[in-house]
């Protein structure tokens, strides 16, 4: 397996010193689908934003297509290939959605792509397209664009926040067939950030984070039995609820 | 018509060598070109300058354009334009102003506009003002915008001045009669010390009448911008207004909004926001490939598309 992005040693503390990533490797191949998942407050959107160079580590090394992106800023690592949706999408009063996915995708858009890649996350682009990304959406209709615009970027490596937070359950399962669809068609890697056991079985791989380290990495029958004896023996690492 | 003002009119109105329906060009505060139609009469007033532009009753999809320029300093231009709608006239308005200049002279135009809507009539007014060129003399653009509407007709405003006006004051006033419709849609932008002031007085006069002004401001480097309006619910209607400004580096923004309920059935709201650009944004914008400075230019384009 080729390695696409690789991790090394990384450690992010919070701006008061309090330690929340420690050493942490972390590897993930290349068009593999990757799920991370594991407690609250283990550091998965840290871990997520320090790909994305939006956190920037204390210590360590990152590595894309075994280039060293360590000191590249979000502008650089997104330039190299590296697309992130946020947990919580930002609104831009005045930028319709179809200026927002073009500015994603690069270049002007014709229709019948920008329908592509809304209807990939349950939107019918006609109605949508010349809106503005404000206060007139709704939470799960910006969350959804926002899923959108890293559609349109094909990027080498596309990480997700929770993406399933604030999406209703017929387009959650078209969001499932979209990131299969993403990896049998791309040649990209995806990394989703999630408790949701739906994605985590389409997973090529999960690796559970707690306590700010990777407790372990691997197939997702082997992983979602370590969450489950885990569960059932301590009951302190994770909780079933939180998982699924 | 000189170069500097062929410019001008391709910034602030659709010329692109010739107007698509009836025109009037105004240079340094002379004529330089005009042309009626069939429907729309266009006349130079008698006691001042100006114009008088009759529209037919029921004159549908035309354009009329009046643009005015000024192409260099030491020019103080002052105008009264005068426009009758006739009832259900549905036309498209341009009254955009230029000013351009390269040495020290300072330049103004003022224009004075009054509307009268007749019956059933729909008018949408696009007004962009621009300022252009290298001289350091001040340019000003002064509009005031007076409008009456009648019974179901409907006034729709586009204005727009991005860049280049040193000192503005901006003055509209409307007074809405039963069922009429005033729809505002306001975009400044400042920079460097310019300074911008604009006033809004708006009467709800007439049952089911309605307003709903939008404003939105980007105060750059030093520049200082002020946003007053007033509107006035004398019978049932609606009226909604929002002010929104992006302020960045030193630029001020002062927002007064005034909501003046006369009938128990009058629903007004207000909406302001000022702030600077929210660091989610250019972060989101970021994650797409662009700079800071290119985030930044995109929001603020957006905003004021």
């Amino acid at each position: 397996m080729i390695i696409l992005l690789r991790l090394e040693n990384i450690s992010w503390n919070t701006p008061d010193g309090m330690p929340v990533l420690h050493d942490l490797d972390l590897t993930v191949g290349d068009g593999r689908l990757i799920v991370i998942t594991g407690p609250n407050g283990g550091g998965k959107t840290t871990l997520a934003k320090i790909i994305a160079g939006i956190y920037t580590q204390s210590s360590g090394k990152l590595y894309l297509d075994e280039r060293d992106i360590t000191d590249l800023d979000i502008t650089e690592r997104a330039r190299l290939g590296i697309s992130f949706a946020f947990q919580q999408p930002v609104r831009f009063k005045g930028i319709t959605v179809r200026k927002l996915i073009e500015l994603a995708a690069g270049e002007k858009l014709p229709l019948d792509r920008i329908c592509s890649y809304m209807s990939k996350v349950g939107l019918c682009a006609e109605e949508y397209i010349d809106r503005e990304v404000n206060s007139t959406l709704s939470g799960g209709e910006i969350k959804r664009i926002e899923i959108a615009t890293v559609l349109a970027r094909h990027s080498a490596v596309s990480v997700f926040d929770e993406p399933e937070a604030g999406i209703d359950l017929w387009s959650f399962a078209n969001l499932i067939k979209t990131f299969e669809d993403i990896r049998t068609n791309l040649n990209g890697s995806i990394i989703i950030i999630s408790h949701q056991e739906r994605i985590l079985r389409i997973a090529d791989e999960i690796a559970i984070v707690a306590g700010g380290t990777i407790k372990a990495q691997g197939k997702p029958d082997d992983m979602m039995k370590l969450l489950a004896e885990n569960n059932a023996v301590s009951g302190k690492c994770y909780r079933q609820e939180e998982m699924f | 018509m000189n170069e500097i003002t062929k410019d001008l009119l391709r910034e602030i109105s659709d010329w692109d060598g010739e107007f698509k329906g009836a025109y009037n060009i105004r240079e340094n505060g002379q004529c330089a070109g005009r042309m009626s139609s069939r429907n729309i009469r266009i006349e130079s007033k008698t006691d001042k300058p100006g114009l008088e532009i009759f529209i037919a009753p029921g004159t549908k999809g035309e354009t009329v354009s009046i643009p005015a320029c000024v192409t260099h300093g030491d020019v103080d231009d002052l105008v009264y334009n005068d426009f009758f709608v006739g009832e259900n006239a549905d036309v498209i308005i341009v009254a955009g102003c230029g000013i351009h200049t390269e040495m020290g002279e300072p330049a103004r135009h003022n224009g004075i506009h009054r509307f009268f809507l007749g019956k059933g009539s729909h008018v949408k007014y696009l007004e962009k003002h621009v300022g252009k060129g290298h001289g350091t003399g001040l340019r000003s653009i002064d509009p005031v915008t007076e409008a009456e509407l009648e019974e179901n007709s409907v006034l729709e405003m586009d204005t727009a001045q991005i860049g280049g006006v040193d000192r503005t004051t901006r003055m509209t006033a409307a007074k809405l009669g039963e069922g009429a419709k005033l729809y505002i849609r306001e975009r400044i932008l400042t920079e460097k010390e310019q300074t911008a002031k604009t006033d809004f007085r708006v009467e709800m006069n007439g049952r089911d009448s309605g307003v709903d002004l939008i404003s939105r401001s980007v105060a750059r480097d030093d520049s200082h911008q002020e946003y007053h309006s007033v509107i006035i619910g004398n019978a049932p209607c609606t009226g909604h207004s929002e002010c929104d400004a992006i302020i960045s580096e030193n630029g001020k923004v002062d927002a007064a909004p005034e909501l003046h309920a006369r009938d128990n059935d009058a629903a007004l709201i207000h909406e302001a926001a000022i702030g600077k650009i929210a660091g989610e944004q250019i972060l989101k914008l970021r994650t797409l490939g662009m700079t800071e400075e290119e985030a930044e230019a995109t929001i603020i384009d957006g905003f004021l598309s």
